[in-house]
């Protein structure tokens, strides 16, 4: 791979694409149209993620990728290997020792310091896509900060379901200005949005790109008597008992048993190492 | 017993190669040179070429052939490796008026200057299937006549005499680069065809179709369809002037569409506009088409609700590569986005259940 260059991308793009960063910090949660690259992995499968790494990753970098919270699966792996192979940058499945951790629809549980950088796998940028198809219709929407037709989707949902039915890229306010989506993580995550490390979104497909500076204000939307709720499975972990923890649903058998695990795969693991055993732990070890 | 699914890394590198292997099949059977796919699979080059957005025959052979035939696969190498490409500079615009045509048709006028060539063409072969090619492949030599040597006229050039055509102002205008500026809506001409001529075949051929039904009718005809050889110049700063760089083979589709006159025009053939790398008719004629539906406002038309005739919506939708990426990656583990929705499901249940005991309770 050594005909490419640092991070695969020329450094003419990779200007670009900081330019556009930088932008997004300027105006934290507005979208930043920007020249997306085909990249040599599919569209979709975060390119957009992979295009704000590479102008962000430096040689002295510490990189950590994961893919629904865990280092481990197969395009969290892929996309790690790229930059292995492209940046030669050092990399790390600890949340602790990474400087620049990309992720796909989750937030690592532990809290995240001011020298850390998250980038998130975007799909769709537009918070209000479902709601109106059209980009010229959204665009003029975000400008005159015209969001009622969100809150009248959120009530209908009450008024229907009882509760709002989003589950995950639930839309947030930031800086009271900008609605925006934080990518498809769970509502459970949306609390951890206000961090003291950068947050940088990238779209690849859609093209854009935007961003939440630490110490950001970010609020879910919500209503007073229905206010927010970040919710995740009624059990703790079954590996590491851990209880303020995302968790995964596995089947274990025909039977159809169930056990409850964390996606942070390495937050799981650093408790354990720490002497935390959950209800399956033993057996698991046996 | 639960162990944790762990081993990704493996089981990609194990894919990989089993990929490897299946893509070379039977190994008793001769491998495919990639002179053999240029020359013997060449419209399926054309077709990578074009879409893929880079004019190089071997490299597209290669793409196919990585990519066992999938097209869509072999387009999206080629666009991956376009974008590695240092840019040198822009050439000139080509003059397709100078093309060297293999084939050049007309359906609105029985003859013009350059005359009607069929080239070789598939429109009057029957579609028999050609047993004789699977045992032999042996051809019969086609015969040969002199080159025209003086350049082929365009037809529209010769309606535009009587002022019956719209016309296209003259712009020196340099064009957006739809590969280096975000897209953004409304676009411009110049953005649509380049996104078009990108686009996927069946994509536009479909919306093209659309149009032939009655969505936002225009009623084309294939004023011409050339295809051939124009040369490539571009200037050089160091010399002062320009020079050709090579050529490139095109297939250009101008339609002539009726029309009646709009608040702002007056009665006159309007155009639609294809422009395609390679032999590529099927592609450009339904290019022009498409062209045509999206100049409804410019030329004062009435906007019919019609897809084709909707910007944001054929581009949005043109591009196979962004289309086929985003279909494939809800493959790829959504553990996480499912984990919260059934949380949901079941509490949005518990809840109606509940409702539903209390109002049985009280009746």
């Amino acid at each position: 791979m050594s005909e490419y260059n640092f991070a695969y991308l020329d450094e003419q793009t990779k200007r670009m694409i900081r330019r556009a960063i930088l932008k997004g910090l300027a105006v934290p949660g507005y979208q930043v149209p920007f020249a997306s690259r085909e990249m040599p992995m599919p569209y979709g499968w975060g390119t957009g993620g992979v295009q704000v790494s590479a102008a962000t990753l430096t040689p002295d970098d510490t990189f950590k990728v994961i893919d629904q919270g865990a280092d481990d699966t197969t395009n969290a792996v892929s996309i790690r290997k790229f930059f292995e192979n492209t940046a030669g940058v050092a990399t790390t499945e600890e949340t602790e020792k990474a400087t620049v951790i990309q992720t796909r629809h989750r937030i690592p549980e532990a809290k995240l310091r001011e020298d850390q950088i998250i980038v998130y796998q975007v799909p769709i940028p537009e918070p209000l896509r479902f709601l109106e198809p059209r980009e010229t219709e959204t665009r003029k929407m975000h400008s005159l900060e015209e969001y009622g037709l969100m809150h009248v989707k959120l009530y209908e949902d009450i008024s229907q379901h009882g509760a709002i039915s989003t589950a995950y890229a639930y839309p947030v306010k930031v800086s009271g200005r900008y609605v925006m989506d934080p990518s498809p993580i769970p509502k459970f995550d949306n609390p951890k949005l206000e961090m003291d490390a950068i947050q940088l979104f990238g779209a690849g497909r859609e093209q854009r790109i935007y961003a939440v500076p630490p110490h950001t204000k970010v609020v879910s939307l919500d209503f007073e008597d229905y206010p927010f709720e970040a919710t995740k499975a009624d059990h703790p972990c079954d590996l590491c008992g851990a209880e303020d923890s995302y968790l995964d649903e596995v089947i274990m058998d025909d039977a159809g048993n169930r056990m409850f695990v964390c996606s942070d795969t390495d937050y799981c693991r650093s408790r354990r190492e720490a002497g935390h055993v959950g209800r399956l732990a033993e057996e698991n070890a046996a | 017993m639960y162990v944790a699914v762990k081993g990704g890394e493996k089981a990609i590198e194990n894919a990989h190669t089993w990929l490897a292997e299946e893509r070379r099949g039977a190994t008793d059977v001769a491998e495919l040179t990639l002179a053999q796919i240029r020359e013997q699979l060449s419209l399926a080059v054309n077709r990578v070429m074009a879409e893929g957005s880079l004019f190089d025959p071997d490299l597209a052979a290669l793409a196919i052939k990585q990519a066992r035939g999938d097209l869509i696969e072999a387009i999206f190498l080629i666009r991956a490796y376009r974008t590695t490409l240092p840019r040198f500079g822009y050439s000139n615009p080509v003059e397709t008026g100078e093309m060297a045509c293999d084939r050049r048709i007309s359906a609105t006028f029985k003859d013009a200057p350059g005359g009607q060539v069929l080239g070789p063409t598939f429109d009057y072969t029957h579609r028999l299937l050609d047993f004789k090619l699977a045992a032999d492949g042996e051809i019969p030599e086609a015969p040969q006549g002199p080159a025209r040597q003086e350049p082929t006229p365009h037809i529209t050039e010769f309606l535009k005499g009587e002022d019956i055509i719209q016309d296209e102002p003259a712009s020196d205008e340099t064009p957006g680069d739809l590969t280096r500026e975000p897209m953004e809506f409304p676009s411009n001409r110049p953005l649509r065809l380049q996104s078009l001529t990108r686009g996927d075949e069946g994509f536009v051929l479909g919306m093209a179709y659309s149009t032939q039904r009655g969505y936002a009718r225009n009623h084309a005809f294939v004023g011409e369809l050339r295809i051939g050889k124009v040369v490539v110049e571009m200037d050089i700063p160091e010399l002062g002037f320009a020079i050709d760089i090579g050529e490139v083979e095109l297939t250009e589709c101008e339609t002539v569409n009726q029309f009646t006159g709009s608040k702002t025009e007056p009665p006159q053939f309007t155009r639609g506009y294809g422009l395609v790398f390679g032999q590529s008719e099927r592609k450009s004629i339904a290019m022009a088409l498409v062209d045509r539906a999206l100049r409804w406002e410019e030329l004062g038309e009435d906007n019919l609700g019609a897809p084709a005739q909707d910007e944001e919506f054929v581009l949005s939708h043109a591009d196979n590569i962004q289309a086929t990426g985003f279909l494939e990656h809800i493959k790829l583990p959504h553990y996480v986005d499912f984990q919260s929705e059934l949380e949901l499901v079941r509490k949005l249940r518990r809840e109606a259940e509940e409702r539903i005991t209390q109002k049985e309770a009280a009746e």
